[in-house]
């Protein structure tokens, strides 16, 4: 590995660097140590403890739990990418009365914490009459609203970002606003914007578990509940690692499916795409004319 | 309204000592991520890669719910989520230090190891002061997002503002109003934070 912040290092410099590599791996093998060695002492690794997972009827729960976390992710996944749009239209709108709402729209949920933007929504609206708020739906309009604000502002700041001439072009062509913002203005942002987009689909993902306090049925609901199961001596901690495994399994999953994502659209980008430089481009006029 | 106070104290005690805790740690970890020893590099990819993946919930989860089981001296469910908070927002504040290392000018370093500074000197003094100063815009949304966290710990029974809401029901108030007065204070706090992050940024422009 190059790196610009040190030097290749020599022979010495060699052996010093395995010195502290031993000693950090020591240091972080001791720590992982008394980790395990705690939990196996604490008797978390007990067969005990760990037999409530073995059974078939728990492992189908574990499952739908899953499903349940998934569900509710695609569904805010789905929603807030919808209303990061119209937000982020909303707020570059050339009417004020259009403009200022979202924007003070986007800012206030941007600032409420999501945990007590879910209970307003679970705990609060009942009493002021509105019926029919499942846990499921408390979720997701939740992790809607917050991440939808959030998309909007990366959305905005994708299509700032693009040169000023690709809008001046689409209306010299005669296209109407709209036009431009959906056929010239909007593939190139969202594509600018790809990573935010991903980095905040997994935020989505990570914070279904916040569900979790609105007794939504996803993992870590089930995780607790398995956890306190006294005649299996209260497997708490198996349990939290059965649902890490899951959270970060399924992180990983969308972080891999982004990273796949990403390679086909800057492929086609080099194809089609809008950095081709001017100059063949300007040659292929000339030649043309000639 | 004595609810409200406790509750935002804890509120700030939790943000304010997991915020500092935060920050070195996650100097340490970023620092780790580009040092010139492959274990110490691997060890804080581990780390990062594991917990940024892993749901703040749950890493709550298991020091609240999960900690007193192992038998281990006791600590309270304010040290618990102040740890909580720390190991996760480390992780964010390594990444967004090491994108911001990427962002000083390849010449800097270059310097450094010119005139003799070794790895330490040269990211301690020449880099990482640079680097802070062009990621404080994406540090303070780390910050407000740690801000907000806090109220994930209200789930586990910490007495700050998120848990105001559980003793107003239990009086019979109405949970809705109390609930949008910790929204309002929250939307407060936060606007707070961005004055202070438009402060800093003034104040530390890099003049390149």
């Amino acid at each position: 590995m190059t790196s610009v912040l040190f030097d290749a290092p020599g022979p010495k410099a060699k052996s010093r660097y395995l010195g502290f590599g031993v000693l950090a791996t020591l240091v972080v093998l001791g720590i992982l140590a008394f980790i395990i060695i705690r939990l196996i002492e604490s008797g978390q690794f007990t067969a005990a403890k760990w037999q409530i997972f073995t059974f078939p009827l728990v492992q189908r729960t574990i499952l739908e739990a899953t499903v349940a976390t998934l569900s509710a992710f695609a569904t805010a996944a789905v929603l807030s990418l919808v209303v990061g749009v119209v937000l982020a239209v909303g707020k570059l709108s050339d009417h004020k009365w259009v403009s200022v709402p979202c924007y003070w729209f986007v800012e206030l949920f941007r600032a409420i914490p999501l945990l007590i933007l879910m209970m307003i929504i679970y705990y609060g609206l009942p009493t002021i009459g509105v019926q029919g708020i499942s846990p499921f739906t408390a979720v997701v309009a939740g992790l809607t609203l917050y991440n939808g604000s959030v998309l909007a502002e990366a959305f905005r700041a994708g299509i700032e970002s693009l040169p000023k001439g690709q809008r001046e072009a689409g209306m010299a062509i005669g296209l109407r606003k709209s036009g431009v913002m959906i056929n010239i203005l909007f593939p190139q942002a969202s594509r600018a914007m790809l990573p935010v987009i991903i980095s905040q689909l997994v935020v989505i993902l990570k914070d279904t578990a916040l569900g979790f306090i609105v007794t939504y049925n996803e993992v870590l609901f089930q995780a607790k509940f398995f956890g306190s199961q006294a005649q299996y001596g209260s497997p708490i901690v198996p349990a939290a690692m059965v649902a890490a495994v899951i959270y970060v399994g399924l992180c990983l999953i969308l972080a891999g499916i982004a990273k796949l994502v990403e390679k086909r659209l800057s492929h086609s980008k080099k194809l089609a795409g809008p950095v081709v430089p001017a100059a063949p481009a300007s040659v292929d006029i000339q030649g043309g004319g000639a | 309204m004595d609810l409200f106070v406790t509750g935002f104290q804890n509120t700030l005690i939790l943000f304010f000592i997991s915020a500092i805790a935060a920050l070195i740690l996650g100097t340490v970890v970023g620092a780790m991520r580009v040092s010139p020893v492959p274990a110490a590099r691997a060890t804080g990819t581990l780390y990062v890669n594991i917990v940024r993946n892993t749901p703040l919930t749950l890493v709550l989860f298991f020091f609240a719910l999960g900690y007193p089981k192992l038998g281990l001296p006791p600590i309270d469910f304010m040290t618990a989520a102040i740890i909580g908070l720390s190991l996760y927002t480390a992780t964010y504040v390594a990444e967004t230090l090491r994108s911001g290392i990427n962002t000083v000018p390849l010449g800097q370093a270059e310097a450094a190891r010119a005139i003799g500074l070794t790895f330490g000197q040269t990211l301690s003094l020449v880099v990482l002061p640079q680097a802070f100063r062009s990621v404080i815009p994406p540090l303070f949304s780390v910050l407000i997002a740690l801000l907000k966290n806090t109220t994930v710990a209200a789930g586990f029974s910490v007495a700050e503002a998120g848990a105001i809401r559980a003793n107003l029901s239990e009086r019979g108030e109405p949970a809705l109003v109390g609930l949008l007065w910790v929204a309002l204070i929250f939307v407060i706090l936060v606007a707070g934070l961005s004055v202070l992050q438009r402060y800093f940024e003034n104040k530390w422009r890099v003049a390149r």
